[in-house]
């Protein structure tokens, strides 16, 4: 007869070998290789909290330092590898396959040891993916988490930084998984509870805090005024002409230059409570102005951000807090509200091709996607309206015979050349030749062109909602390149015929003059001022203080 | 560094409000454009000073495109560049040229 309960009794198994380690729930740090290696087994499936921003970094130490001989080929999954201890895992033997989501910080090693083949890279996925396939093909052995506290009964208790937490320990807790977590301090009473305590199995105090990055701090001193000249183009070139009231903000300068600027030139243009009310963002300190002016009405979070903690606290009404008065963020949930619940994505990339596909891919850098290709995508199950999205939809459907529906306006936001004048317009994406050197099955694309609605450049906006044909297309995308090499091959003639249509807007049509595009518009020009623009409530990490 | 120069006919002289217009300071920013009137036959020349070598063909581009928009003459435009981009520098001449023109753009 089959038996049917073969990963329970494989987990009673492992909690047996581990027993005479734990007190309770509770592990000493010493102990952590023992548990470690009493809990696992060759070629386990394993996810190591990795996030964009908190990071189990005593767990993955002890994990990567594991003899091989006994633990080895475990399948590595995990949304980010931000850690050498993520990389060192596989360079040391103990881990040998990885899916994944976003490398950024370890891009170059990683690309290093899938050349010597010393990773096998399952597939690089979106968050939303990868958590999806926890719950279907890839889902965790063991689960090595991270939060701020416990208490005894293993109650978990992850403070703003709630990140992908949930999902990953729902995923591991109840496919008879085993769930580790390292907290910062053991405690009799939590704030608020995140995880329930039945959902995890051991606890234990790393030596010193998690490592938590703050990821999305720009300082308003390092935006230039052709980024506050974009960011007029995006408030009334796009914003206002469609009502943008729900979105999702990238993380560079770019996108920072627009959210410094809602106090000062959208309300100018009078459109305060008509754009921008609400957003899947995190706590970004550049917000803070627009907050405080009264144009923003809510923010879910994927994350928080280091030393935004006391301000959110003071703006319940604006942020998702629990009891306690903190945030609680949590990427899986804010992913899915940017995905169905925005009526607006821009960021900024690295590569763009003639069709506007959209790559940070380049070579020697397994970067990966992150959350981009789920909040720069149509939402294909949408199916709520809204006047954002349902104009953008009649320009993409006008004159064919097609039924109505909407589209997400997904705007790609680049100067048209980068650091060093590296082009940002270019002919062939270096994607193509990551895929060949990597072997990867597809070129690495983080937005497909037939997503992007707009791009927006120094040069002025391209609307491909309205070209209807790739030849247009291409045009309209050669329009804006400036004087790139693509900009240099437009057909001039054409370009000015898609002017004349309002496919190509520049800022004179736009009735934007170029000499108000000075750092004078931004709310606020220093960190500084972020930190006076909220009553001293946002405490900046020390890096960003320069005073 | 790099020494450019280029010259544009066909314009129309151009009367200032004010004296010459320094625009962007490259202490602080990458570039510094000096716009001043001066007798040249009708003619408007650009000097660069570069810091970036091998980018004569997108000055050129840059300034004809400027030429196009505003059709100057009997001007001299002094440029001088510490790894500005295209946009930069546009930016920068058109607001050089209006401020000059004290805001007939």
């Amino acid at each position: 007869m089959r038996d049917w309960n073969i990963q329970a009794r494989s987990r009673q198994a492992r909690l047996a070998r581990a027993s005479s380690l734990a007190k309770g729930k509770e592990i000493g740090a010493a102990d952590v290789a023992a548990l470690l290696e009493a809990v696992l087994e060759p070629g386990d499936r394993v996810c190591l909290e990795g996030n964009n921003q908190k990071q189990a970094d005593f767990l993955a130490r002890a994990l990567a330092d594991l003899d091989p001989e006994k633990i080895h080929d475990l399948h590595m999954v995990q949304s980010v590898l931000a850690l050498p201890e993520h990389i060192d895992v596989f360079e040391r033997g103990v881990a040998s396959k990885l899916d994944f989501s976003f490398s950024g910080p370890q891009a170059g090693r990683l690309a290093k040891l899938v050349g010597a083949h010393r990773i096998k890279i399952g597939a690089i996925h979106t968050y939303l993916e990868l958590f999806g396939r926890y719950f279907v093909d890839l889902t965790p052995r063991v689960a090595l988490v991270c939060a701020q506290a416990a208490d005894r009964a293993g109650n978990l208790y992850t403070g703003p930084n709630t990140e992908d937490t949930p999902v990953i320990v729902e995923a591991t807790a109840f496919k008879s998984g085993i769930v580790i977590a390292q907290v910062n301090e053991i405690v009799e009473t939590l704030p608020r509870v995140d995880i329930p305590g039945g959902w995890v199995d051991f606890i234990v105090q790393s030596p010193k805090p998690h490592f938590i990055e703050p990821l999305f701090t720009r300082d308003p001193a390092q935006i230039s005024e052709i980024q506050v000249l974009m960011a007029m183009m995006a408030i009334k070139g796009i914003y206002a002409e469609y009502g943008v009231d729900r979105l999702n903000h990238g993380i560079g300068f770019d996108t920072a230059a627009i959210e410094l600027i809602l106090p000062t030139y959208a309300q100018s243009l009078g459109l305060k409570g008509k754009i921008c009310r609400h957003w899947a963002l995190n706590p970004h300190p550049a917000l803070i102005p627009a907050i405080e002016a009264g144009f923003v009405e809510s923010v879910h979070s994927f994350g928080s951000e280091l030393g935004m903690e006391a301000y959110i606290r003071a703006r319940p009404d604006i942020f998702f807090t629990g009891a306690d008065g903190s945030m609680r963020s949590n990427r899986a949930m804010c992913q899915a509200a940017g995905h169905y619940a925005c009526d607006l994505f821009i960021g900024s990339t690295l590569q763009i091709d003639l069709a506007g596909n959209s790559s940070t891919a380049t070579l020697g850098r397994i970067a990966g996607f992150g959350g981009a290709p789920n909040m720069g995508a149509d939402a294909r199950g949408r199916r709520h309206a809204s006047p954002a999205w349902l104009k953008a939809g009649r320009e993409a459907r006008a004159g064919r015979n097609l039924i109505p529906r909407g589209q997400k306006l997904v705007v790609q936001m680049v100067e048209t050349f980068r650091e060093h004048m590296q082009p940002a317009f270019v002919e062939r994406l270096d994607a193509w030749e990551l895929a060949e050197t990597a072997n990867m099955d597809l070129p690495p694309v983080m937005i497909y062109g037939e997503d992007v609605s707009h791009i927006l450049t120094e040069e002025g906006i391209a609307n491909l909602l309205l070209c209807r044909t790739d030849e247009e297309r291409e045009q309209a995308i050669r329009g804006v390149a400036g004087y790139t090499p693509v900009g240099l091959g437009r057909d001039k003639a054409m370009v000015e015929n898609l002017r004349d249509r309002g496919i190509i807007r520049r800022p004179e049509d736009l009735g934007i003059d170029k000499r108000d595009a000075t750092r004078d518009l931004l709310a606020a020009r220093s960190v500084k001022d972020l930190v006076r623009a909220s009553g001293g409530l946002y405490d900046p990490p020390k890096r960003f203080r320069n005073w | 560094m790099e020494k450019l120069i280029y010259e544009f006919d066909g314009g129309a002289p151009v009367k200032a409000t004010q004296g010459p217009a320094i625009v962007g300071v490259v202490g602080s920013g990458n570039l510094e454009v000096l716009v001043e009137p001066e007798n040249l036959g009708g003619r408007c020349v650009v000097e660069i000073l570069t810091a970036a070598r091998g980018f004569g063909d997108i000055w050129k581009a840059v300034l004809e495109d400027f030429f196009a928009r505003h059709k100057l003459a009997d001007l001299r435009i002094s440029i001088n560049d510490v790894g500005a981009t295209p946009a930069v520098v546009s930016l920068r001449l058109d607001q050089a040229v209006e401020s000059f023109l004290g805001g007939a753009s």
